[in-house]
């Protein structure tokens, strides 16, 4: 125990003694959270808009008010002529435009049925899905208002029909910051883990420390345990800053126990910080540890079901996501927050990282060698 | 009385390369043994074989009265070690240096604070205590690592050239810490470049490509090789077809 106390306290001393580090373990997570929070938002706003009105019509006129009274979209030209409407998405001014024909409100009275047409530059796939999807969607209500009215005036009766509604348990905004912030916040802690720890005894290697450790009688637990300790610290006062931050600056609901996700974090950062270490030790220069740290987080990362979900994904590769720990974290850190789950809601979880740490760690001192 | 340090045709490859091939002697309790060898010539391997930090191919060895191939952590217990690569922590103070090193060998904290008062005392780096390493001249560094690796009263010492890039009165400083710790009844096992140094061993072998050419008393060397210093008696046996003149 003493002896890991002495390298836990040299640790820290050097840790603190770099001006450089400090700043760049506690300071950089906290702006990249606050900047990647409004940035990893995929709610398609500000969707510029030009709109051809041929027709000049009450009904007309109705449906560009529904376009207006949109967040989503921005109308940034009225024109007459769907040539100047193509100039503009050509030019990038508008990614897209909606065309009402002549005789739209006509048509719509006496045939019971009027076609628009919407044009849209799918060039970004996403966003032109989406932004189709949201004009899909204005016109409907615009549909089932202009039947209705039609109905009212007509026969008096109204028209027979189902309106869905929905209701979105446990982020009722449908606000995506509540949804990432607790994920990116799992990437932050990842990061800074990862890499702190993977450069940490290849760095002693690189200066030649390492041979004076190894020819002292330090147990290989001891070193390996001293040089997590600190790192553990760090990654968990992270954590707590990161939460405060999520908190304070994006009101992220805090519905299930603190405790839990300190709990699983603590357990999860060991399996990090293994991994770090374990990367470490088969390793002989910074470079190389850096190299495959990225490579494995780069996976971790994108597999994480942060930016995708995991459901979405092909068979194999959900597979492959069974061995991903940030994908465990995220899951328990929106289990938890947002859903208010329980100990026994994320039992599987603990179970997995629990055997994950035990596995890593046990690894990563039988791979140090202090007698090559 | 067993000796320190035992080695029978002790040796290392790496591929098809030897390192070191078949050395054998013997190293007496408090003994200072001067170990030379031009660059390559295996010296720091053969070290690294009897410190457990690199493991035999063939041969046997013991240090301490402990065997090198299943025991290399009870000899870690029995030695001290300072490596021709600067071994201190740069970015820690003298002070921090010290503390860990005690704390990693086990010392009980008095003993830790009694150490840094006595060694910094006796190194007379009172104004460094508190300075980093890595601001501190070389000859103070050398100085200091070698306090560092006797500081836990280890019975072998093994030093990998302590003295390379350090001025003639550092040098003369530093032999006179080894001669103090050799009285104290504690091996020396150094390795050198400097011959006027070897002259200061007890006994010196000679390495020349992973073999031990000659092993013994500086005088019997010079004797046996008809030369009239240690450095002629290293040229004749690294270079012998130059020699005649």
């Amino acid at each position: 125990m003493r002896t890991i106390f002495f390298i836990v306290r040299k640790e820290f001393l050097q840790i603190f003694r770099h001006k450089v580090m400090l700043p760049l373990i506690f300071l950089m997570p906290i702006i990249q959270l606050v900047i990647l929070a409004h940035a990893a938002d995929f709610e398609v706003k500000n969707i510029n808009l030009h709109i051809v009105d041929q027709d000049k019509s009450q009904a007309s006129q109705q449906l560009i008010s529904k376009f207006q009274a949109s967040r989503n979209f921005n109308i940034i030209g009225y024109s007459f002529s769907s040539r100047l409407a193509f100039d503009e998405v050509q030019s990038g001014d508008a990614d897209l435009f909606l065309e009402i024909p002549p005789h739209f409100y006509r048509d719509l009275i006496r045939n019971n049925k009027a076609s628009l047409q919407l044009s849209v530059n799918a060039i970004n796939g996403v966003q032109a899905g989406l932004a189709n999807a949201y004009a899909n969607a204005i016109i409907q209500d615009f549909n089932g208002e202009i039947r209705t009215e039609l109905a009212n005036t007509s026969a008096g009766t109204a028209p027979g029909g189902l309106s869905i509604t929905y209701s979105n348990w446990f982020n009722p905004e449908m606000n995506y910051k509540t949804f990432m912030v607790p994920g990116i916040l799992v990437l932050l802690v990842t990061l800074i883990g990862m890499f702190l720890s993977g450069m940490n005894i290849v760095k002693e290697k690189e200066i030649g420390t390492i041979e004076q450790i190894n020819v002292t009688p330090i147990r290989k637990h001891q070193f390996i345990i001293g040089k997590l300790l600190p790192f553990w610290i760090i990654a968990l006062v992270e954590l707590s800053i990161g939460l405060a931050v999520g908190w304070l600056v994006f009101d992220i609901p805090f519905v299930g126990s603190l405790w839990l996700i300190y709990g699983f974090a603590a357990v999860y950062l060991l399996v990090v910080l293994g991994l770090g270490l374990l990367v470490s030790t088969f390793t002989e220069t910074q470079q190389q540890a850096m190299f495959i740290s990225w490579f494995l987080l780069i996976i971790f990362i994108l597999m994480s079901g942060l930016f995708t979900p995991i459901e979405s994904m092909p068979e194999w590769a959900q597979a492959i996501t069974r061995f991903n720990p940030v994908a465990y974290f995220v899951e328990v850190m929106r289990m938890v927050l947002l859903k208010g789950s329980g100990l026994m809601d994320i039992r599987q979880h603990c179970i997995v990282m629990l055997t994950a740490a035990l596995a890593v760690n046990v690894l990563a001192v039988l791979n140090y060698r202090k007698t090559n | 009385m067993v000796p320190a340090i035992t080695a029978d045709k002790l040796t290392k490859k790496f591929g098809d390369f030897t390192a070191v091939n078949q050395i054998t002697f013997e190293v007496q309790k408090g003994e200072i043994f001067g170990f030379l060898g031009a660059n390559g010539a295996g010296k720091t391997t053969a070290m690294r074989m009897l410190n457990g930090l690199s493991r035999p191919t063939s041969g046997q060895a013991s240090v301490a009265g402990f065997d090198v191939y299943r025991e290399t952590e009870k000899i870690k217990k029995h030695i001290g070690y300072m490596s021709q690569k600067f071994s201190l922590y740069e970015d820690l103070t003298v002070r921090e240096n010290i503390q860990f090193y005690g704390g990693i060998y086990g010392l009980p904290g008095r003993e830790i604070r009694h150490q840094i008062k006595e060694l910094i005392g006796g190194l007379g780096m009172q104004e460094y205590a508190n300075t980093l390493v890595k601001a501190i001249p070389l000859g103070w560094k050398q100085k200091l690592s070698f306090s560092i690796a006797i500081m836990h009263r280890p019975e072998i010492v093994f030093l990998d050239e302590p003295t390379g890039g350090v001025d003639p009165i550092t040098r003369r400083q530093f032999w006179e810490m080894i001669y103090k710790a050799a009285s104290e009844g504690m091996t020396i096992f150094v390795t050198t470049h400097y011959m006027d140094e070897s002259e200061y061993c007890g006994r010196v072998s000679i390495m020349v490509d992973g073999r031990i050419a000659a092993l013994d008393t500086p005088r019997a060397l010079k004797e046996q090789f008809g030369a009239s210093s240690m450095n002629d008696v290293f040229l004749q046996l690294t270079r012998p077809n130059q020699h005649g003149s």
